[in-house]
């Protein structure tokens, strides 16, 4: 799907974690550093690195995909002009329900995030958030251009240029903006691709979570919140 | 002939699993249904299920201690609680439930737990939007519990008893019998009562399921969602029956159950399709309004 | 025709009047001038209200040139008063008691263009860029792309087309 290395050049020496691989001295779970927080709050927040829980296998694991795919429930993030195309998708022209699909507006309860285009620093920020508030196995689609490679604002000097190196990416529906079809021929895909267990974002993201964090902390200076937000 | 404690407990579970099941098919349905009137073809019958197969099937989910966790407790427990004590179907052994053992103000009680207890878990969480949801859905229950009350009175005082098995049995031998025509303005009350306890439009913006308060359940998620799904059914289930043996006459077997139990629902379909949305004061106040006064109108009628 | 009011003309050393259009007309004024011509401006000739505060930068001349767009709605004519602000050590007198809005314009100008305006409430805050930790980027000396290249890592294989040329070759391939 990509064709990202997983390396820690990309990262940037000064902000990159501390060095603490997963499966840390004596198997205790490694601490996080938690660096954005004052002194007095990091105690309120959770400082254990995400574990990767899967990928599974099995008649059970399958029939469970089957069920997910079934009952995609969207994040309600519009996060770029393309959120405006998610809405005629509830319609009765286009009708989502008929696939399962739904909106839902707590990242609690979705199992799906649309990453509506264009993503300015500071909606990365809300979005690397909202993604580690949801529940796994969790699944991103992008829409447009801008979120593959920049789009329109490839040059622009707010706006991140692929998203997948912040937050991993199941499906990507190309341009500008997609029109609701394309959206529900992404949705179908993205449901063909579940089904065939190939959507582990939620693990990759676990199991790279020092590359993907060190990308975030690389754009984002204003580092204040929590480092994972379980 | 009396079954034996064990057979009754068996018995009880096999109910409980049909009116689950039904309930969820009931959803399902009435989703769809409203899908017609608005145009669209609207999601499978079946997909009730499916959501509470996936919200129970995720691989992490979070807690924010005791009291959080056991908000959906409560709340199954209200629903269950609310069914167990009413006659599914009368003179059946295996739907009768356990309703020799309770009545009426129990269940009354029943409804009101589950809801508290949401309210205890769900402030837990922590979540601005659960107090919003807690506090809009207490205010409204607060509300339409009045004309439910003031009805439940008149028909205790019409048939002397708070036994529903008792008030079913008063009520069999021809459908001139029911309290819908014995008694209509405490089955008016009572059924605009109804259109408040189920949620559906006008009366939805408690859970409202779609937009950005969803109401209590907001932190909740994988298979205490699915818990707070399943007792959803549970829940209308037990209501519609309750109703059906208060109001409707009850039911002597399955099918009439099923289909008294659908048309009392698809009333709400009938309102919710055809009007929009209150917010939480208008609720209210349409409550202590026309609802209170039919309720205590039949009250008078019936008490003087 | 408009005409600069006497009372403003004698008391301000102000530039001609120039019409834009049947309801828009700016006028150059100097920078330590403008609070008083503003108040002036919205208290004795009409124009109540402000539609907005920005700035040009005008790097050739080593300025930044800020308008206030006022508009009068009795008489519908929109008038634009401008000054001009060194581009070093930016600074402009703070006109945030004229209108409260002007509390945001001028935090808007601080971050995206550097330039100060002392005592105006919260002007130090961020406002839509959260650690911006380079130079203001509406400043014509900041290389947007080369910002983006440099800080936001992208998918290998980008190619661009110059519009025009590419347009001709697919429309018109006997013309090149
Ligand atoms: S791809 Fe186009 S429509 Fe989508 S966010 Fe970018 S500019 Fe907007």
């Amino acid at each position: 799907m990509s064709d990202i290395k997983f390396t820690r050049a990309l990262a940037d020496p000064d902000h990159a974690l501390k060095p603490a691989g997963r499966p840390g001295p004596l198997g205790k779970p490694l601490v996080l550093a938690n660096d954005g927080l004052p002194e007095e709050e990091k105690a309120w927040f959770c400082d254990a690195y995400p574990t990767a829980s899967g990928p599974y296998k099995g008649i059970l694991e399958n029939f469970l995909n089957w069920a997910r795919s079934k009952s995609l429930w969207i994040l309600g993030f519009g996060t770029g002009c393309g959120a405006i195309e998610l809405r005629p998708l509830m319609t009765s022209r286009f009708d989502m329900y008929r696939f399962g699909i739904q909106p839902r507006p707590t990242p609690r309860q979705s199992s799906v995030f649309v990453i509506g285009g264009y993503a300015s620093v500071k909606t990365l920020k809300r979005i690397v958030r909202s993604y580690e508030q949801m529940m796994g196995p969790k699944f991103v689609v992008a829409l447009g251009s801008c979120t593959i490679n920049g789009g329109m604002y490839w040059d622009s000097y707010n706006t991140i240029n692929a998203i997948e190196h912040y937050i991993p990416v199941d499906v990507y529906i190309a341009g500008c903006m997609p029109r609701p079809e394309a959206l529900l021929a992404g949705f179908k895909e993205l449901q063909r691709k579940i089904r065939r267990g190939e959507c582990e974002g939620a693990v990759k993201y676990a199991e790279n979570f020092e590359w993907y964090k060190a990308n975030q902390k690389k754009v984002i200076h204003d580092w204040n919140m929590p480092d994972y937000n379980y | 002939m009396e079954p034996s404690i064990p057979l009754r407990i068996a018995y009880a579970f096999a109910s409980l699993a049909v009116i689950t099941v039904y309930g969820l098919l009931l959803i399902g349905s009435m989703a769809r249904i409203s899908a017609k009137v608005q145009g669209r073809v609207g999601q499978p019958v079946w997909q009730p299920f499916i959501d509470i197969v996936k919200s129970s099937g995720k691989r992490n989910s979070i807690s924010h201690g005791v009291m959080f966790w056991l908000g959906p407790v409560f709340r199954l427990a209200g629903g269950v609680g609310t069914y167990m004590f009413v006659p599914a179907v009368l003179g059946s052994v295996v739907f009768q439930n356990f309703s020799m053992s309770g009545d009426l103000l129990l269940v009354m009680y029943f409804i009101f737990f589950g809801q508290l207890g949401m309210a205890l878990g769900a402030s837990e969480g922590g979540h601005p939007y659960s107090a919003i949801g807690v506090s809009r859905g207490l205010a409204q229950m607060t509300a339409f519990e009045v004309p439910f009350a003031l009805s439940i009175i008149s028909i205790a005082v019409q048939y002397g008893t708070l036994d529903i098995t008792k008030i079913v049995m008063a009520q069999q031998g021809g459908f001139l019998n029911w309290t819908l025509f014995t008694n209509p303005l405490a089955v008016v009350a009572a059924m605009i009562a109804f259109l408040g306890m189920s949620g559906h439009n006008p009366f939805s913006v408690v859970i409202a399921p779609q937009e950005i308060p969803i109401g209590p359940p907001t932190e909740y998620q994988s298979n205490l969602l699915g818990m707070l799904q399943t007792n959803r059914a549970v829940f209308n289930g037990a209501k519609l029956v309750l109703y059906m043996n208060l109001f409707f006459g009850g039911a002597t077997n399955v099918p009439v159950m099923v289909v008294k139990t659908f048309l009392i629902y698809f009333v709400n379909i009938f309102v919710g399709q055809a009007f929009p949305r209150f917010r939480t004061d208008q609720a209210i106040r349409f409550f202590l309004g026309v609802p209170t006064l039919i309720g205590i109108a039949a009250v008078v009628l019936f008490a003087f | 025709m408009r005409t600069i009011p006497a009372d403003i003309a004698e008391r301000f050393e102000v530039g001609p009047l120039v019409s834009k259009r049947a309801d828009l007309s700016t006028l150059d004024v100097d920078a330590k001038d403008v609070p008083e011509l503003l108040a002036r401006l919205r208290d004795r000739h009409g124009y109540r209200h402000l539609s907005f505060v920005t700035a040009t930068d005008q790097i050739e001349e080593g300025v930044f040139v800020l308008t206030y767009m006022l508009h009068n709605h009795a008489d519908n004519h929109s008038l634009g008063v401008k000054c001009r602000v060194g581009r070093e050590n930016a600074v402009m007198e703070s006109c945030h008691l004229l209108w409260e809005q002007m509390w945001t314009y001028q935090r808007e100008l601080k971050e995206l263009f550097g330039i100060d305006f002392p005592g105006s409430p919260r002007v130090d805050e961020s406002f839509v860029l959260e650690g911006w930790i380079d130079i203001p980027p509406m400043r014509r000396e900041f290389d947007t792309r080369e910002y983006s290249e440099r800080t936001f890592p992208t998918r290998p294989g980008r190619s661009t087309k110059d519009p025009a040329t590419h347009m001709k070759e697919k429309l018109y391939p006997e013309a090149l």
